[in-house]
């Protein structure tokens, strides 16, 4: 099994005649995932990657009965594309667009609270479930079906972990990245809920930066409410204070959202907490020994 | 973005939000021209974008025009240093010269977004004048805090409970509310990160006035506020960092001497904790972009080699989707092109890794090359130490 994607999803891309959303819509075609529309407003009744594109996302959920959307538009336009995905019914809208104003995603999620929708990111390289479906840009061939729930706030570095624990000889259940903006849709503890039900993940790993409360939250959860080993990495610890690193999202603000407090809480809650990202493998080792 | 004192007011005041009379000065005759208008009693306080200033002697209390003209010259080109700007200080390039008010209470409010609550928090104390995180710390009973429904926006009632809990009445409290109102109509109109006024000022006649302004614009945001975008001052910036911007680079400049190349945020900060954990320094942060390219590896080096600090150099690329010999046929161009000097420890995984590696060894360049995270950093910190 796996979390919020699988063999039967089927995805619309939102932004698909362009050029970020052509290459990766053929990246996810190649690694199988079903790509059953495309929307750009304007192109409706074209054919784009042999898939039919429309104007509006309710349109190709009516026709094509898409389920998940990916988003590959502009920053300005993005939390519109978010929010027509939501009223259309989509259950996984998947938001790749970095630089998203944070007061529009603050409406967004305002908006999200009354619809049945689970929005991914922006700002994230996407969720990807091994072997049945990935909506995101993240290179498929480092997954490998398995066992190990894997959430991070990063790209880059969650491949790197993906990496390491295949090196231990275990593959991935899901593996989603919740995006590096300061708000951003499901947080790791809405996604740990989702692993606990998950009967074939078995162990998770977090990978957290500085910024925010999101891994203390999620600490608290582990604590009081999940039965599954959890490896965690937090990157940032030499990050100097009130500076923005790279993610809009990592910040230490008023001396608030550092590493080493994120650390302890994981820690109290029982997490295997590497210090060097190097060790993220072994912590999931040592953690389901 | 962060803005100067005198800016941020600038904004308040568009908004009919209360501030001080005064203006800005780049020169003492400037000043002493707005001591004139405005004095005889004026204060002087230096323009640079750190806290701290009074501590520091970055703010002046004058008594005649002549005086400011005098205190002026000897602000103007002074390096200031305050517990924000590191020992290194920061140079005064302006000043503002403000009226001096009779003063009878320092207050507090400030708005950030909240993060856990996602949505904005306008939060006011009595405890003002001091750092807010420290009554944070100390006293979190003295800090009043109304979360912001996006939907239906903040409400006159949230301002005036805000004002009662700060203990203040009749016309005084009337102001606030006005003052409250105001502060958070500019923080949505600008998409502020925050606006904070400490301390917000009750004056002997009981009015409300910014006696000290301080408002951060989200990056993110800041193509739709050209004018505001246009406030940016370059020379409150480390210049390496103002040049990686241009390129569209992430660069922090830190104070160790092993120079990093990571493509993403996120390996970028690991990449300086694994440096950490094997006993180096980092001597910055340095984001290529998940999708690195031949072009933003070429800028990436430029900006590398012209910080003096760097011994060594850890290049940190996992490729995924981006071909591997791309990002090694880029190094290699860039690293000819710019004759680098300083020894380079490449590490390279994703697509064609193999080819990526064959063409960094064959390129006559001495790269030291690492498989893994660990072997990098424990190669690149012994040749820093060197």
């Amino acid at each position: 099994m796996s979390i919020l994607i699988d063999e039967t999803t089927r995805v619309v891309i939102q932004g698909i005649t362009g050029g970020e959303g052509t290459f990766h819509t053929q990246r996810m075609q190649e690694y199988g995932t079903k790509v059953v529309a495309g929307v750009t407003p304007g192109k409706g009744g074209q054919t784009h990657l042999g898939v039919p594109v429309f104007n509006t996302v309710e349109d190709a959920v009516k026709e094509e009965g898409a389920n998940a959307a990916a988003i590959f538009v502009p920053p300005f336009f993005a939390a519109d594309a978010i929010m027509e995905a939501a009223d259309a019914g989509v259950k996984v809208v998947v938001c790749i667009t970095e630089g998203i104003p944070t007061f529009n995603m603050i409406k967004v999620k305002q908006l999200l609270k009354c619809k049945a929708c689970n929005l991914i990111g922006p700002n994230t390289p996407g969720v990807i479930s091994p072997g049945k479906c990935k909506i995101g840009i993240m290179p498929g061939h480092i997954h490998t079906p398995g066992t190990i729930g894997i959430i991070s706030r990063s790209g880059t570095l969650t491949y790197e972990a993906v990496q390491q624990v295949s090196q231990q000889g275990y593959g991935q259940s899901s593996a989603i990245g919740i995006g590096g903006d300061p708000i951003v849709g499901l947080k790791f503890i809405d996604l740990l809920k989702l692993f606990k039900e998950d009967k074939d993940t078995e162990a998770v790993i977090l990978i957290g930066e500085i910024g925010g409360t999101a891994e203390e939250e999620a600490a608290e959860y582990i604590k009081k409410e999940f039965n599954k080993p959890v490896a965690s990495f937090i990157a940032g610890q030499t990050a100097p204070p009130g500076r923005r690193m790279g993610h809009a999202g990592a910040i230490i603000a008023g001396g608030k959202g550092t590493a080493k407090e994120k650390m302890k809480a994981l820690e109290d809650a029982g997490v295997s907490v590497a210090k060097s990202p190097a060790e993220i493998g072994a912590k999931i080792k040592e953690a389901l020994s | 973005m962060k803005i100067h004192e005198y800016q941020a007011k600038q904004i308040l005041s568009q908004f009919g939000v209360q501030i001080p009379r005064g203006e800005v000065a780049d020169t003492p005759s400037k000043a002493r021209e707005i001591a004139e208008k405005i004095g005889p009693k004026v204060v002087l306080k230096a323009q640079v974008h750190a806290g701290g200033r009074g501590k520091g002697g970055g703010i002046k209390l004058v008594n005649t025009p002549e005086e400011t003209e005098k205190l002026a010259q000897e602000m103007i080109g002074m390096t200031l240093v305050t517990h924000q700007t590191g020992p290194e200080g920061k140079l005064v390039r302006r000043i503002m010269v403000e009226e001096a008010l009779d003063i009878d209470k320092e207050l507090y409010v400030g708005i950030v977004i909240d993060r856990a609550k996602e949505a904005p928090v306008v939060m006011a104390s009595s405890e003002g004048g001091v750092e807010i995180e420290r009554v944070a710390a100390e006293t979190p009973e003295l800090i009043f805090k109304e979360y912001i429904n996006p939907a239906t926006g903040f409400q006159v009632f949230q301002a005036r409970k805000l004002a009662f809990k700060l203990g203040l009445v009749g016309n005084t409290l009337k102001q606030a509310v006005k003052f409250i109102l105001g502060l958070y109509k500019v923080f949505e109109s600008v998409d502020a990160s925050l606006a904070e006024i400490n301390p917000l000022l009750i004056t002997k006649q009981g009015n409300v006035l910014a006696l000290d302004a301080k408002i951060n614009i989200d990056d993110n945001a800041l193509l739709r506020h050209p004018d505001i975008k246009e406030m940016r001052d370059f020379d409150e910036e480390e210049p390496l960092e103002v040049e990686a911007s241009k390129y569209n680079l992430n660069y922090i400049k830190l104070d160790g001497n092993v120079g990093c190349m990571v493509n993403g945020a996120g390996l970028a900060m690991a990449t300086m904790d694994l440096i950490m954990h094997t006993g180096g320094k980092p001597a910055n942060f340095l984001d290529v972009g998940g999708g690195v390219s031949e072009e933003s590896v070429k800028n990436a080096f430029k900006i590398l080699v012209s910080d003096k600090d760097v011994k060594a150099a850890l290049i940190n690329i996992f490729g995924g989707i981006v071909r591997c010999d791309l990002v090694a046929s880029g190094i290699v161009k860039a690293a000819k092109e710019l004759d680098l000097k300083v020894p380079m420890v490449v590490r390279l995984e994703g697509t064609n890794v193999e080819l990526g590696k064959k063409i960094l060894n064959e390129s006559g360049l001495s790269f030291y090359s690492a498989s893994s995270m660990k072997e990098a950093a424990e190669k690149v910190v012994p040749l820093a130490q060197q």
